[in-house]
């Protein structure tokens, strides 16, 4: 891969972001390109943000070395801003003037004319549903409406890339599938989407690749299946006990499943097959509250690979 | 429903002034608010003629016969409009550029586009320019119409007010930048706009002022641009001294320029 490659929309490598002598991101290596849909998937804190705001051009990298199109941040932000569309992290949206003045505006500052932004408004505010709200003042709006809207002003230059800070944190489970299903529609399109997220299912539904970051540091990278095959087992067996303390239950299913994780709250129990696992439990006489077999996921990745949960 | 992004458009676009499109987003917001704003641009410049232009002055000119010879009205409306602006200024560059910064993000939003901090500081200070023009040419018009003005070359107070403003609004956007919380307003207002409304020959010659505190007036751009006002306004101004007013004020927009450049960029730029 070279940075002339037109398809390779990302390329960092040895990427650092320090704040005085906190170390946010703490040289990493990822390339995307284009078409594709890449995660950047970890807790609070592990520098997801850090890093979308220097690929964004409006933080400056400390160390490394980051290409976006194959250009320099340092050197040519706005023209590599120019192809980039931003939904923050935090909605940015002017909340006194209405949707539709929203997207006139943002639309003028990637310097489109009046015209062009107009017939371009019309379509995205259909895209995010939000055509009947279009005169509506932006304040009263729900937070998923405020969402999709922040997403299809993101969309008025039509951008190469689409960077998606925490697209759905803080919406309610309905508000985050309409807006995954608007984004799996504009991937099926063909728009090449960079997302940070601490949700699992959404890593799941809309990445086609990901990079589990803790600390500042990528510790592993695959497609979310590939990572759930190689760091975790087919299916976890849960077990809650009526106990404060799980880890006094777990010697008694030691040598059940390939491994066990012991939480505040529950035992799990890796295996490939999680109904055979909770037959051998009750053989053994143990009798947990509640015991549930599920698929595994990639908090469970996670948890193996940094031996905490991703939201505590 | 077909995805508006199908054809993802390669060419970079060029924007050839990206600070336009920011000044017509502050002129967009200024629509929801104009009329209430132009009520009180007019009502500000009644309330002082009709105080302090008449009330006082008819006080002013009996017992003592104006100021200097100058009938009192004609002393303190070229004072009051320079302080307008100052006022004006005040209130266009401390919340809205705080509130851009911390509350609304509205700084933010036009970062992540090919606006950069040099169109942010323009386009906005350009706006707050056109406010004080407007405020500028309202307080002209009605101090007009009561008799304020005994020359013509009161019209050249204008461009100078609006100057005056502006070495209020740079450096303003400056330390507005730095705030932490909006208290430090607080103390703008109370210990540095206020004693410099009235103490910088607004209301009287600073000749008046003890020895020690007119070099501190004239130091203030307020203090400058009452000078400037006063000597169009009166008739026969001393053309090199409203130039050296107006060489001051600008100097100071220029340092103020450096500042806000400075602390936009630290602010914005992490």
């Amino acid at each position: 891969m070279t940075d002339s490659d037109p398809d390779l929309l990302l390329h960092a490598t040895g990427l650092t972001k320090t704040f005085g002598d906190f170390t946010a991101v703490d040289g990493i290596d990822f390339a995307v390109e284009r078409g594709e849909s890449f995660g950047f998937l970890g807790p609070n804190g592990a520098g997801k943000s850090s890093t979308m705001k220097m690929v964004g051009c409006v933080s400056p990298a400390t160390g490394g070395r980051l290409r976006v199109f194959g250009l320099d941040p340092a050197t040519d932000g706005p023209a590599i801003r120019a192809r980039l569309g931003v939904v923050p992290q935090k909605d940015t949206l002017d909340e006194e003037l209405t949707v539709e003045e929203n997207l006139w505006i943002y639309g003028r500052y990637f310097g489109l004319s009046r015209s062009e932004v107009r017939s371009r408004t019309r379509e995205l505010l259909s895209f995010a549903q939000l055509t009947d709200r279009a005169a509506t003042r932006v304040e009263p709006l729900s937070g998923g409406m405020k969402r999709r809207l922040t997403i299809a002003r993101s969309l008025i230059s039509r951008p190469e890339i689409l960077l998606l800070d925490e697209p759905t944190t803080g919406l309610d489970p309905q508000a985050r599938h309409v807006l995954w299903d608007r984004l799996f529609r504009l991937k099926r399109s063909g728009v090449t989407l960079v997302l940070t997220t601490h949700y699992m299912d959404e890593a799941e539904q809309l990445c086609d690749r990901l990079v589990v970051m803790d600390h500042g540091k990528i510790v592993a990278q695959g497609s979310p299946r590939s990572l759930i095959g190689e760091y975790s087992t087919r299916e976890v067996l849960e077990l809650r006990f009526d106990t404060d303390d799980h880890a006094q239950h777990a010697s008694a299913i030691v040598g059940i499943g390939e491994r066990i994780e012991v939480l505040p709250d529950r035992l799990l129990v890796y295996a490939e097959d999680g109904d055979a696992a909770a037959a051998e439990v009750h053989r053994r006489g143990v009798r947990p509250m509640s015991s549930l077999v599920r698929r595994s996921t990639l908090e469970d990745v996670f948890l193996h690979l940094t031996g905490r949960t991703l939201i505590d | 429903m077909s995805t508006p992004v199908s054809t993802p458009s390669r060419a970079p676009r060029s924007t050839p002034a990206p600070w336009r499109p920011v000044l017509g987003s502050w002129l967009t917001a200024y629509r929801r608010t104009w009329r209430g704003s132009l009520f009180g641009r007019f009502l500000s410049p009644l309330m002082f003629l009709l105080s302090i232009g008449l009330g006082l002055g008819s006080l002013v000119d009996t017992s003592a016969g104006g100021v200097g010879g100058v009938p009192y009205l004609q002393y303190v409306v070229p004072g009051i409009l320079a302080a307008q602006a100052m006022w004006v200024a005040m209130g266009e560059s401390t919340y809205p550029v705080m509130g851009a910064i911390r509350w609304n993000a509205k700084y933010h939003a036009m970062l992540a586009t090919p606006v950069g901090i040099n169109d942010i500081l323009i386009g906005h200070l350009l706006y707050v320019a056109l406010q004080i023009t407007g405020a500028t040419a309202i307080f002209l018009a009605v101090a007009a119409l009561f008799g304020s003005f005994s020359s013509w070359w009161a019209v050249l107070a204008l461009p100078i007010t609006v100057l005056t403003g502006m070495a209020f609004a740079v450096p303003v956007f400056a330390f507005s930048a730095k705030q932490e919380t909006d208290s430090g307003f607080n103390i703008l207002f109370r210990f540095i706009m206020t004693p410099l409304f009235l103490f910088s020959g607004v209301f009287f010659p600073v000749d008046q002022l003890p020895a020690l505190l007119r070099p501190v007036a004239w130091l203030t751009p307020l203090w400058h641009g009452v000078e400037a006002n006063r000597s169009l306004a009166l008739g026969s101004p001393d053309l090199v001294g409203v130039a050296g007013n107006t060489a001051y004020q600008l100097v100071v927009i220029a340092v103020g320029l450096w500042l806000a450049r400075r602390a936009f960029t630290k602010r914005l730029v992490v």
